[in-house]
This record gives C-alpha cells, structure tokens and sequence, in this order.
C-alpha cells in the first residue's frame, strides 16, 4: 500500500516512544511535586528512568535509521536546522538566568530608595583561580573537539577524531569536577549557602545550569566517541558528531558570558 | 491532479485505532488529536467563565459559598463568600485559555494539519517528535488538571494566583497545587518549542519544487512566524517560573526583596514572554482569515507581500513591547515613553493587515458562507479589540484603565473574539477537508450569529463597566455596576449555548453530514495545495511532489 514514496523525505513507522516518554515526564514531574512536599521520591525516580529510558531508545532508532540510509541529504539538511533551533531555545532559556543576573548587579535592592535589605558579607573569591582555570579547560576541551573535526573532515583521520574527541571528553569531565570541587569549596570553606540570597540564587541557578549543559554535551560527545570507535562517521555525513560540535561550543560560550559577567564583574564587589 | 496525490494503488488504512491515534507519525492525525484535546480542554475553560458569570450576574455572592459551591442559588442558606475558589477558577479559565486551548488548536490543530499541506511536503520534518509535542502538550494539560484538584492555598484545593503567577503570591500560595501548575507549563513549553522546531525546519527544509519563500501560502507563513515566537520567548518563560519553583521549594530569593531578589524582575521576564505569546496566539488566525477572505471573496488576497511583512513585523516588535502590561508598577517616565510608542507603532503593520483584508472584499463577490460569517466577525471585533488597545497603550490613560473591565473586555475582544472566531472560521472552512462531510449551512449561520450576539453581550458592557472603575477579579461589587454586569452574564450564557449547539453541529456533521466528494467545495480561489486532495485526504498525501503548475496560480504573487 503505502510508502510508494518518490521524493527524499523521511516518513516514519507509528512509534510508542513519543507516549512513554510523556507519560515517564508526567510522573517525573508529578513525583518531584510529592517528593518537594515530603513524599517519597520513588515515584519521581520511576518517571525519570522513563524519560531516560525513552531518551536512550530514540537516539538509538535515529542512529540506527542513519545507517539505513533514511537520512538522505535533505534529511540531514533537516537535521541540521532543527540542532540550530534546538540551541537557539537554550540560549533564550539562559537569557532569563542573565537577565536576573543583570538585573541584581546594575540595580541592587539595597540601593532602593525605603529598602531595609542590606546585602550580607559575602566572602570573595577569586576568578582568577579555580574558574579561569576551568575557562581554560573549557575552552581547550573546545579546540580538541574541533580537532577531531578537522580530522575527520579533511582526509578521514579515524586517529585524531578519536584522540581528539576523547581528549575533549576527558576535560570536559575534568571541568565538571573542577566545579563540583570549587562548589563544595564555596559552600562549606567559604560560608556560601545554595539560596538564601539574591547572590547565591543567581549564581548557583545560572552556573548550576550551566554545570547541567556541560554534562549534557559530555554524554553527548561520548555518544559520538563510541560511534568514532565502532566506525560511525564519514568526512560527508556526521551530523550527529557535528550536532555534538555545535553544543560544545554553545557550552563554551555561555561559560565565556558565566566567567565574564558572574566571576569576574559579579564579584568584584565583594570583600 | 488529485491523482499525483492518490496515485493509484488502493490506500485503506491498515493501522489499529492504537496505533493510529497514540503511534502516530502522520501530522494530519496529530493535527485532528490536538483539535480534539483543545476542545474538550476548551469546554471546561468555558464551563469555568459560565459559572464566573452566574455569580457575578447579581451584587453579592450567591453560587461561590464556603459552605459549599452551588449551582442554584439558596437565600434560605447562609453563604459566605469562597474567595479562593473564585481566583482557582480565573486562574485555571487563563492558564487554560493560554496554554492549552488556543496555541494547541490554531499552532497544533491547523498548523500541524494544514501548514505541510500548503507547501506540498509528504509530512513534517520530524514526525515522530511531533507526536512527542502532542503527548507532552497532554501531560502538561493532566498536571493543569491536578493542580487546579490538588491542595493549594487558604486551606482550599487549586491556586488562585492568577495566570500571570505573580509573586510574592504566587510564592507564598501554600499546598502542592502552584508547582504542579508551573510543571504543567513547563511541560507544555517545551511540547511548544518541539513543535516549534518541527515546523520552522518543515517551512524552510520541506516546500514544493519551487515554491520559494515568498510563494508560501499566508497561513504557512503565520504558522512559520509564530513558532519562531514560540522558540524565542517559551524558553525565557521557562527561565521565570523555574526561578518561581526555586523560591517555593528551596529557599531562593530571585523575587524576594528580603533577600535582597525583586518582584518586579518576574514581571518584566514574565511579560517578555507574555507579549509574544499574544502574538503566537493570533497570529495564526491572521493566516487562516486571509484564506477565507480570499475564497469567499473571490478574489486572491490583496497584497501578498505586505501581508507577509505585517506578519513579520508584527512578530519582530511583539518583542519590544512587553513592559506596556506594567505601566503602573513604577517605571521611570522615559521607560513609559518608550514602551508606549513601540507598542503604538504595532498599529501599522496591524492596520496593513486589517486594510489588506478589507480590499481583498472590496469589488469582490462576495458569499457569506459560515466561514466567511465568522471571518467577518473576526475583522470587526478584532479591529475594536485593537482600537482599545490602542486606548490603553497610552501610559497616562493606563493609570486609570489599569486592572479594570476595560483591560478585560479589550483582550477579550481580541483573544475571545479575535482568535477563537479564527479558530471557528478554520473549522467551518476546513471540516469538509478534514472529514470528508459538510457541515449544515443553516445550523452554521445559526452558531455563528448566536456566538457574535453572545461574545458581544458579554464583552462590550465591560467596556462600560472598565470605565465606572469596576476592578478585575473581583468575585462581588457593588449595586452601581449591577445593571452592565447582568446584561455581561446573560451574553455569556448565549455563548456557552452557543458553544453547546457548535458540539452537536460536529457530532452530527461527522455522523450524519454530506458527503463531499470534490476536491474543492468551494471555489477556484481556494487554490492552495490541499485543496486539490480528496476529502478526506488519503493517509499519505503528495508522495509524488507536487508540480508547480498544481499551485502556482501566478496572481498576486
């Protein structure tokens, strides 16, 4: 019957996936309702394997339908664009963690005109230690990236897209310790606290997401690393490899912004 | 030409029901769920203002009582005002308007169904992720659903914060019911931002040999306009109110002035998406009137590419806009300026559109057919709705227009009867397509000319009452705003019978309707590419991609 199709586009087979995974989201969400009002965290849990499960499953099915030759050019041309779209969205979601950031720095509460807020000491730290350490690895962990590549692109180099990839992925897993160390740091060390004020709530929530994307993006490049290792990839058609490039570099540039504008200007006030 | 499109060999549908409805990778089958789910979230939002209107029909509360929600009114009994169910019900009728009944009917329903239609694509870019945007868009409105059941502020179930989520109220609303209502429009969001993806990639990867940019049908373009609204502005919701559950839950301050956050921060990021999401919410109705205009006018639509650029242009300023919902909140007298001559300068590409509409009519002959009734409609409501917005665009007329029914009956007008009357137009025009029947002609005309009493009744005496300084969201007032309030209910119920006769015109034009078997049942000037398919079209449409000759009519273009 159907499926005479005479033109490039990808038409799909009916799939379970799209309604498990919502339900998995439904019961996430509803369990971390129950669980933020001292319920039990079980149900939360189940929703999350669900959507973990169904995330895992798709990508499998896309990666299985790219070596059934389904993603013809204009596919990938597709693909490609909807990326693009996908990290245009993320950067709108930062915007508004900036723009509270933004806020609180050029028009502090204190400064109001009948405010009784006084801003806490807050114990400085120095951007220039541990967080420009971390800009550097991040941004390296960008060019080893592009390396792989340009290895890849120009003249199938199989050795420096691995080497390059793995190198990435090993200082993107780096970073995150980094962070997770400075955190620990700051909160016990340094007397910060996770909310309470202003200050904390921005900067925990915006390098707090940020901390979430660079995890993200390290999957995603293991992803591409293990394809590279089993042969996946050709200088012609790597999308998902490219796709994994671009949120590298996405990852890279809002943490330019973090460094910048919460390290660097966020903190100079402090004492 | 419908044979490049059936193309022979037989085409009965082999899926099971499962399978076809909670598989589905086919956009006209996605498109028909988000109708269907709209609806019946549309029915309860309705059913949420009728009550709201039979207790405000007389001063004192009567229905809404402590001891008991009722639905005739006892004066045997005592009854002392529920406040709090009052504000559940103008928060739930808002969240659900917004979030769950409009987007997903006009974005969903007719952008899904009609928008790869239009430029020949075989389906949409990603199918299977658009079945991800519907079930996710049902899972967001189940958690709407719960929250409004859940234990929530006063003591009572559901939150009565309103659809903005303001804090400190919002924030300080106890119970479970305000975060399962900010995860439900998490949920929905991203539905959005997948669907948005989907069709943004769709409109620039998918479009017949051809058929460049500006050769694209109006009502793709209004879809392609309004997912880039959706994927630029949803996002920085999402940012709001996930700062929102940081408050409530873990100690966070980002709107707490006590440590050292501001209220005000939400509203503008509140509003920098709440503007748009106007736009996105009309938008797509703009699509829709101009096909039917065209049709029933017979004539194509005048002014192609300055309805085009009305569109975008019209989104692009949607963005700069949004501190026009705030003037009282206290900004400084340049900030008011500014937004108040932004906002103003939307009129012109608004009017472009509005004028275009009219001279696509003008030395037409001109059929009033039920959707072009309801078109119509559209035109002149939609015009007073944006002529009082316009009124309350100017910050000094705001300080006395701020909060009242004015501001309820000028949104009303362009939301109730702007966007829904788009919505009713596209289904009256595109029921025979979709279904393969045709509606009743009289019972049509019957539905609209009750709906354009009803909405009217209702919402124009708000005007007056906005004027006398009746305040919003109030669920009693005093005897002086008696009179227009009773006449606004009564208007109401014509509307809700309305909406009930529109039910039973359905069923029965599914059921029982005409079978329309050609292609086009209306006329030459319904000349975009789905309507050289069968009606009903087949499970896979334009397997063979369409020819240029099959929609490249040459005029006005």
């Amino acid at each position: 019957m159907a499926h005479a199709k005479n033109h490039d586009y990808h038409i799909l087979p009916p799939s379970i996936e799209p309604f498990i995974g919502s339900v998995s989201a439904f019961v996430m969400l509803f369990g971390a309702v129950l669980w933020m009002h001292g319920g039990s965290p079980w149900a939360c849990l189940i929703g999350l394997v669900g959507v973990l499960y169904t995330m895992f499953v798709w990508w499998k099915r896309v990666v299985e339908e790219s070596h059934v030759g389904d993603h013809t050019p204009v596919v990938r041309i597709g693909l490609r664009y909807g990326f693009i779209l996908f990290i245009m969205s993320e950067v709108m979601f930062f915007f508004a963690w900036f723009w509270s950031f933004f806020k609180h720095q050029i028009y502090p509460m204190q400064e109001y005109i009948g405010t009784e807020y006084v801003a806490p000491h807050i114990h400085a730290i120095d951007p220039f230690h541990l967080p420009l350490i971390n800009t550097l690895i991040l941004l390296l962990s960008g060019c080893a990236v592009t390396w792989a590549h340009h290895g890849l692109v120009h003249g199938n180099d199989r050795k420096a897209l691995v080497q390059g990839l793995a190198i990435g992925i090993v200082l993107g897993v780096a970073f995150t310790a980094l962070q997770g160390y400075e955190y620990a740091l700051l909160l016990t060390h340094d007397g910060w606290e996770f909310g309470g004020d202003q200050f904390f709530s921005n900067f925990f929530m915006a390098t707090g997401f940020h901390g979430f994307h660079v995890i993200i993006g390290t999957i995603f490049l293991t992803v591409c690393l293990i394809r590279a290792i089993k042969g996946d990839f050709t200088p012609e058609r790597h999308v998902g490899f490219e796709a994994a490039a671009w949120y590298w570099h996405f990852v890279d540039v809002v943490w330019l912004f973090l460094f910048f504008a919460v390290y660097i200007w966020g903190t100079s006030h402090l004492g | 030409m419908a044979d490049a499109a059936i193309h022979g060999h037989g085409h009965e549908d082999h899926r099971g029901f499962f399978t076809r409805w909670f598989m589905s990778t086919n956009h006209k089958d996605i498109g028909i769920l988000y109708l269907f789910v709209a609806a019946i979230v549309g029915f309860v939002s309705v059913c949420f203002t009728v009550y709201m209107r039979l207790e405000l029909m007389n001063p004192g509360v009567q229905y809404m009582c402590l001891e008991g929600a009722r639905l005739i009114a006892d004066a045997t009994q005592p009854c002392s005002p529920n406040g709090h169910l009052w504000n559940v019900l103008v928060t739930g009728h808002g969240i659900l308007m917004m979030f769950f009944v409009v987007i997903p009917a006009l974005f969903g329903g007719f952008g899904n169904y009609f928008m790869p239609l239009q430029i020949g694509a075989p389906d949409m870019a990603f199918p299977r992720m658009n079945n991800l945007s519907f079930w996710m868009y049902v899972a967001g409105t189940s958690l709407a659903v719960c929250s409004v059941l859940a234990p929530g502020g006063d003591g009572q179930l559901g939150s009565g914060v309103g659809w903005v989520l303001y804090p400190p109220l919002s924030v300080k609303e106890g119970g479970m019911s305000m975060d399962l209502a900010i995860f439900a429009v998490h949920l929905s969001g991203a539905s959005s931002i997948l669907g948005a993806i989907n069709m943004i990639t769709t409109f620039l990867n998918m479009r017949a040999p051809g058929m460049t940019l500006f050769k694209v049908p109006l009502f793709a373009w209004s879809i392609f306009v309004t997912a880039w609204l959706i994927l630029l502005s949803l996002p920085v919701l999402a940012g709001a109110i996930t700062m929102l559950l940081m408050d409530r839950n873990f100690g966070f301050t980002f709107f707490d002035p006590a440590g050292g956050g501001d209220p005000i921060l939400y509203q503008h990021i509140l509003w920098f998406f709440g503007h748009p999401e106007v736009y996105i919410i009309i938008v797509p109705g703009f699509g829709i009137i101009s096909h039917v205009i065209a049709t029933f006018s017979r004539k194509p639509v005048f002014g192609y590419l300055p309805m085009v650029w009305a569109m975008i242009a019209i989104g692009a300023l949607g963005f700069v806009v949004w501190a026009h919902h705030m003037y009282t909140v206290g900004m400084t007298l340049n900030q008011q300026a500014y937004f108040m001559l932004a906002t103003m300068v939307i009129a012109v590409p608004t009017g472009v559109k509005v004028f275009s509409w009219i001279a696509t009519m003008w030395g037409g002959s001109i059929e009033f057919r039920t959707p072009m009734l309801w078109a119509f409609g559209f035109l002149f409501l939609f015009t007073v709705g944006g002529v009082t917005g316009i009124v309350l665009s100017q910050a000094a007329i705001d300080r006395y227009y701020h909060d009242t029914y004015y501001v309820v009956a000028h949104f009303h007008y362009v939301m109730s009867l702007g966007a829904v009357f788009a919505i009713f137009a596209g289904i009256y025009f595109y029921l025979p397509k979709m279904s393969g029947r045709m509606y009743p002609e009289w019972a049509g005309k019957l539905h609209f000319w009750a709906m354009f009493i009803g909405a009217n009744l209702t919402f124009f005496p708000q005007h007056f009452l906005g004027r006398e300084g009746m305040p919003r969201r109030y669920i009693d007032y005093p005897e002086a705003f008696a009179y227009w309030n009773h006449w606004s209910s009564l208007g109401a119920f014509l509307s809700f019978a309305s909406f009930v006769f529109f039910i039973g015109v359905i069923f029965y034009t599914l059921t029982r309707g005409a079978r329309v078997t050609e292609n086009n049942p209306w006329n030459e000037y319904a000349d975009t590419l789905e309507w050289t398919l069968p009606s009903p079209p087949p499970e896979h449409t334009f397997e063979i991609l369409p020819k240029q000759s099959d929609w490249d009519k040459g005029h006005a273009h």
